[in-house]
């Protein structure tokens, strides 16, 4: 299990070790590019030696980006389920204290936001989103909204809490092709002060989730970090570590990384402890894409328009757009709170046309139902 | 076909026969109208199209509507499938939705190099000529697999000449060289033809084909790099028909081994 991998990679030795990274090691790095890099490579390339050589990995990283994926952008759209969550992650707001509607969607409602998706735009690869609430919303629950969707999309995947590799094999069964959790930190000490309660406060549990998901032949595993809690450069670091982990033990699944920025804000109470510029949300993507020329770099609409368009080439490979990120928030129930506010409200067709406008084919359907029989 | 400027001896993989020995695939382009130009600029009659890509039922679907010219034959494949199984499933799919029994059969269940499972690819083979398929397994350049793909009754071999989109061209070269001269079928080199150089290279070994795509689709210019590997496959199939000259290291000029016995 990952955790005890963890358990060897100091922390503190990682972020002193990131930090002190010089030129010439950034220059070594980019020379083995085209080969497999160490995580030890990954660090000087995310390191601020690196900065000065934004340019060449730019170039370098969309030579590997468009070898693998060629010139297109894969499309998915998220969809809700419910908003109810046992967990008191203090920077949701689906967090357990907020005084908020809760909602977990019925099957009829299930359907109609399905349908909306669908008038909305051809999607093909849907995320299915829950809170954290076995009980009420639990995999039960999970495989029936699965079975209302597998007829109307070719992808399925799911962004709930981590399960036990049984209750995968059993998704799987009924057409879930990936499992997207975020670790939010890989920071241990630090971890329970962000999650102080719920099934989501136990570390171990979330991180070797991953390997329940390689055991139980998920398709596709997507590994995030949340960038505001801790310093963003050891955490990615710790996600390179452990994507390495994972496509050593489960060499037959593929891999999609995220990075979501929070944004300090007026309104929310949370504040980011962190914060990562635009500039080092490009670093560590090309850091990722040089890294490994084949993950899935995923940007949902969390950032803003402007800035998604200017990204495509950079190695960026799957976009969200038109997204709601709250149940019912495309037939149901527009009003009801989002998890996290979008920054990118553009419609799916500008979108989709912004991706064309830069060279690149928008694709909608990159898997068949039908290949996992 | 008007781009066969110079015609060689017509390729026949069992009903069809092609005058191109040029085959393309339909991935990494970054529009549908330029993919379509690409492979008219190719010449080629024989195209690829994941089935994962494409809704096979949806007869608006704009890929395959792209795909779908003239003098183009479609060549479906199983790639995302992981084993024998899904990849049997597949194929039944794409012969009911795309009314082509041809089936390009590819097992990689690595999804990083895509490298194929032979083991799998055997298996898969035997069953889906059992069910009347023409099946062109993608495999690993691998002499005796290749062997017992022709006993199940393969219709053609498509060796890898390096990992799929690596550009790197035939590093498989001398195991290449052991299946073209032990094969009774056409073999089709694949993947890893990043340069027309490299496909020259394999059609003046004897290759009968090879497939291209990311070289193609990847180039800041795919319909003039199409029409450059139109020239080059061209070019090593007629080298390959008349005969290379041997390659010789240096002179001979004496015989210190053999001269006793003048």
């Amino acid at each position: 299990m990952f955790s005890e991998e963890l358990q060897k990679i100091s922390w503190h030795e990682t972020t002193r070790a990131i930090y002190a990274k010089t030129a010439r090691e950034v220059e070594d790095a980019l020379s083995r590019a085209h080969a497999q890099l160490s995580v030890d490579d990954f660090m000087a390339l995310i390191s601020p030696a690196a900065e000065p050589y934004l340019e060449q990995m730019a170039q370098l990283g969309k030579q590997y980006t468009q070898m693998r994926f060629g010139k297109t952008i894969s499309m998915y759209v998220p969809m809700y389920l419910s908003n109810s969550c046992t967990n008191s992650c203090v920077y949701c707001g689906f967090q357990h204290k907020n005084q908020v509607k809760r909602i977990i969607l019925t099957d009829d409602e299930i359907l109609a936001e399905l349908k909306a998706i669908k008038r909305l735009a051809p999607f093909q690869n849907l995320l299915l989103v829950t809170g954290e609430n076995p009980r009420e919303a639990g995999v039960d629950y999970i495989e029936r909204a699965l079975r209302l969707a597998q007829p109307m999309f070719n992808n399925l995947s799911v962004e709930v809490m981590p399960l036990a590799a049984e209750q995968y094999r059993r998704l799987t069964e009924a057409g879930l092709y990936g499992v997207v959790c975020f670790q939010e930190t890989y920071n241990r000490e630090r971890y329970t002060t962000y999650h102080p309660a719920g099934m989501k406060s136990k570390f171990e549990w979330r991180v070797n989730g991953f390997d329940r998901m390689g055991q139980a032949g998920v398709h596709k595993i997507g590994m995030g970090v949340l960038i505001g809690l801790e310093e963003w450069r050891t955490d990615i670091t710790m996600m390179a570590y452990h994507l390495r982990y994972l496509q050593r033990h489960y060499w037959q699944t593929r891999y999609s990384v995220n990075f979501p920025r929070m944004r300090p804000s007026e309104n929310d109470s949370f504040q980011p402890n962190v914060l990562m510029s635009d500039r080092e949300y490009v670093q560590t993507m090309l850091a990722m894409r040089l890294f490994d020329h084949d993950v899935d770099i995923s940007v949902s609409t969390r950032e803003n328009a402007e800035f998604r368009n200017n990204i495509i080439p950079l190695g960026v490979t799957s976009m969200s757009a038109g997204s709601k990120t709250d149940p019912g928030g495309y037939a149901s129930y527009p009003q009801a709170l989002e998890q996290f506010s979008v920054s990118d409200d553009r419609l799916p067709a500008e979108v989709e046309q912004a991706i064309r406008s830069a060279g690149y084919e928008v694709v909608w359907k990159d898997w068949d139902t039908a290949l996992q029989q | 076909m008007e781009k066969i400027k110079y015609p060689a001896e017509a390729l026949t993989i069992a009903d069809k026969t092609f005058t191109s020995r040029l085959f393309t695939g339909t991935g990494k382009f970054s529009s549908n109208a330029l993919m379509q130009e690409a492979i008219a600029a190719s010449g080629s009659e024989l195209v690829t199209v994941a089935l994962k890509r494409v809704d096979a039922h949806d007869r608006d679907d704009q890929m395959l509507n792209h795909i779908l010219l003239p003098h183009v034959n479609l060549l479906p494949n199983t790639s995302g499938v992981r084993n024998a199984k899904e990849a049997v499933f597949a194929a039944q799919l794409a012969r009911e939705a795309l009314e082509t029994n041809w089936i390009k059969l590819e097992i990689h269940p690595d999804p990083r190099y895509l490298l194929p499972d032979g083991e799998e690819t055997l298996k898969a083979t035997e069953e889906l000529v059992r069910l009347g398929f023409v099946v062109l397994p993608y495999i690993q350049a691998d002499p005796v697999l290749c062997k017992k793909l022709e006993e199940v009754g393969t219709a053609a071999v498509m060796p890898l000449g390096s990992p799929i989109g690596s550009n790197s061209g035939l590093q498989t070269r001398e195991m290449l060289r052991i299946i073209i001269e032990q094969s009774k079928v056409p073999v089709v080199v694949d993947a890893g033809i990043g340069a027309p150089s490299h496909a020259a290279e394999a059609m003046e070994m004897g290759a009968s084909a090879v497939l291209v795509n990311t070289a193609i689709a990847v180039s800041p210019n795919p319909v003039k790099m199409a029409e450059a590997f139109c020239l080059a496959v061209q070019a090593g199939r007629m080298a390959y028909e008349a005969r290379l000259a041997k390659q010789s290291m240096g002179a001979h000029a004496t015989s210190p081994l053999t001269s006793f016995l003048e």
